[in-house]
């Protein structure tokens, strides 16, 4: 790569890095989980080898898509925003270089030690300790490169998009240190330091925070640089997003013990963490309903913009399961759907629909400005993505609330004697359907990602051969 | 104090900072400042295209930028 395109003032290089891998983590994170949604489909498929089986391929697709690809897009994005609303360069080239190179090296690490059974065992920190220690520093790394170039900043106000990135990284630092607090046994074994039931509460303080400063926070900083950038106007209403800011932060903390309903947690534990979750829908909504009216007056934007099309696609999504999610918290919902393939609908109904569609919406904004253009290779080729990726996340959520809904009740279903109406194996069996329509979902969501992929490189390589002409000197 | 009393302290002392939150926000004092910080996604667009694609392009931009629609003001 030459540097004809270099921003006098900006560092786009490092963006530019985070934005290529956020394509390609993607796509290797979704087509695992279409792996192991075949698996469930075909369980053959686990191939009868250790390293091939649903339990230590799942939660190398969640590693992929949590932490490669909405990491590499939030670190990415992050960086461009910070420079772009502070109006200065990175605080150091080579600290936020490390940041990159040292992410990737903990993705291919979780890539490695995951398929080989090196497991914590906790969910979305199964990652063994030495890889926790170098995800600490790199973190920390990052946290030095944002926070100290926003104190460099030429502006005089710290744009919101900055203080909602600044508190999902800070968040995620303490976050990660407190939950993985583990004694190492061997060099790839530790037992964490806390032990039973409040193990199982740091772990979902640790959980619930992941959903609620990682998949949450951070894209909202995203979304609150991007919708109003790709709508050409500002934030509907900055009072509201600061309101949205401290209420969002305030109350996402304590929802985390709704993950453990009817367990051996205290019940006024379990209690206060389903009142919180209610309440939880509040700045949610504030957030959506703020970044949905940014669009107002501009609305007829949508008919021509399939990007702006993803971003706001993504904040219905966002709406809808910030919705289920407080709904699902009620115990008394709770008990039916708690362990059921609901939840793993109401996941990806957040992860796909909010997640992965704000992103891929601020991507398509971004890729084209950090290679000297105004636009992508094809805006049709998006317009197919779009809907690629909404009829994906339609037939993934759609099927998953049959399937769930169905074993809810099947499980609870007694016979007039008391005894169970259905063994588990015929619940399995009555879910088979949907696991299909499911793995139909995810190849529409993959065949997406290979046309964006597509569209990027010829974006790219474009831009590769305008710049071996000479270019003009900048006046 | 018991824990009971505690955990009603903290959650009025909660209260308080939100109402207080939302004091601070809305006060018209604020306004001036908030509209310029609202504005800042654009405020380096002079740079958008930093080297090849025109660059009139930020004249109808600009004017889109200024009719806030339906803006709570």
């Amino acid at each position: 790569m030459n540097t004809a395109f270099e921003h006098p003032t900006y560092n786009y290089k490092v963006v530019r890095q985070f934005a290529i891998m956020t394509v390609v983590w993607g796509i290797i994170g979704m087509t695992l989980g279409v792996i192991i949604a075949s698996q469930l489909v075909w369980p053959q498929l686990n191939l009868g080898l250790p390293w091939t089986s649903f339990g230590r391929l799942r939660p190398l697709h969640t590693n992929a898509v949590i932490f490669a690809f909405g990491g590499s897009a939030l670190i990415g994005t992050s960086y461009y925003v910070v420079q772009r609303t502070c109006q200065v360069r990175l605080f150091s080239d080579k600290l936020a270089a490390f940041t990159f190179w040292g992410w990737q090296a903990v993705i291919v690490s979780a890539i490695v030690s995951l398929p080989m059974g090196y497991t914590t065992t906790k969910e979305y920190a199964e990652l063994e300790w030495p890889i926790n220690i170098l995800i600490a520093v790199v973190w920390i790394s990052y946290a030095a490169v944002f926070l100290m170039t926003i104190k460099k900043r030429t502006t005089s106000h710290i744009y919101v998009a900055n203080w909602f990135y600044a508190a999902f990284i800070l968040t995620i630092a303490v976050l990660h240190i407190v939950n993985n607090a583990a004694i190492p046994v061997t060099p790839m074994y530790s037992t964490s330091i806390y032990a039973g039931a409040i193990d199982a509460m740091v772990q979902w303080w640790y959980g619930h925070n992941a959903v609620g400063f990682f998949l949450t926070a951070g894209f909202l900083g995203m979304m609150y640089y991007f919708v109003p950038k790709q709508a050409e106007r500002p934030v509907y209403s900055y009072r509201l997003s600061i309101v949205h800011f401290w209420a969002l932060i305030m109350v996402y903390m304590w929802a985390g013990p709704h993950h453990l309903h009817y367990t051996a947690l205290p019940n006024w534990t379990q209690s206060l963490g389903m009142v919180l979750s209610i309440i939880l829908l509040a700045p949610s909504w504030g957030g959506m309903i703020n970044g949905m009216m940014t669009l107002s007056g501009a609305w007829h934007k949508l008919r021509t913009d399939p990007t702006l099309r993803f971003l706001v696609v993504a904040l219905s999504f966002y709406g809808m399961s910030t919705f289920e999610g407080p709904m699902m918290a009620v115990k008394t919902v709770n008990a039916l759907s708690h362990y059921t393939d609901w939840t793993i609908g109401h996941v990806h109904a957040g992860a796909l629909g909010w997640v992965a569609m704000i992103t891929i919406g601020s991507m398509y904004h971004l890729i084209p400005r950090l290679f000297g253009r105004t636009e992508m290779h094809s805006v049709n080729l998006i317009a197919v993505h779009f809907w690629l990726a909404t009829i994906g996340t339609v037939l993934y959520i759609a099927s998953m609330w049959v399937n769930g809904i169905m074993q809810g009740l099947m499980w609870r279903a007694i016979n007039p004697d008391g005894t169970l109406m259905y063994t588990f194996v015929e619940a399995v069996e009555a879910s088979a359907p949907g696991y299909f329509v499911r793995l139909i979902g995810g190849l529409f969501w993959v065949t997406g990602m290979l046309f964006m992929a597509y569209n990027v490189y010829m974006t790219v390589k474009r831009r590769e051969a305008i710049s071996e002409q000479p270019a003009p000197q900048a006046a | 104090m018991d824990s009971g009393d505690f955990q009603g302290v903290v959650t009025l002392v909660l209260l308080i900072a939100f109402v207080g939150i939302i004091w601070w926000a809305y006060s018209k004092r604020r306004k001036p400042g908030f509209d310029e910080a609202a504005n800042l996604p654009f405020a380096d667009e002079e740079d958008e295209q930093p080297v090849r694609d025109k660059p009139a392009a930020s004249q109808d931009t600009a004017e889109s930028r200024q009719d806030k629609g339906d803006k709570n003001t």
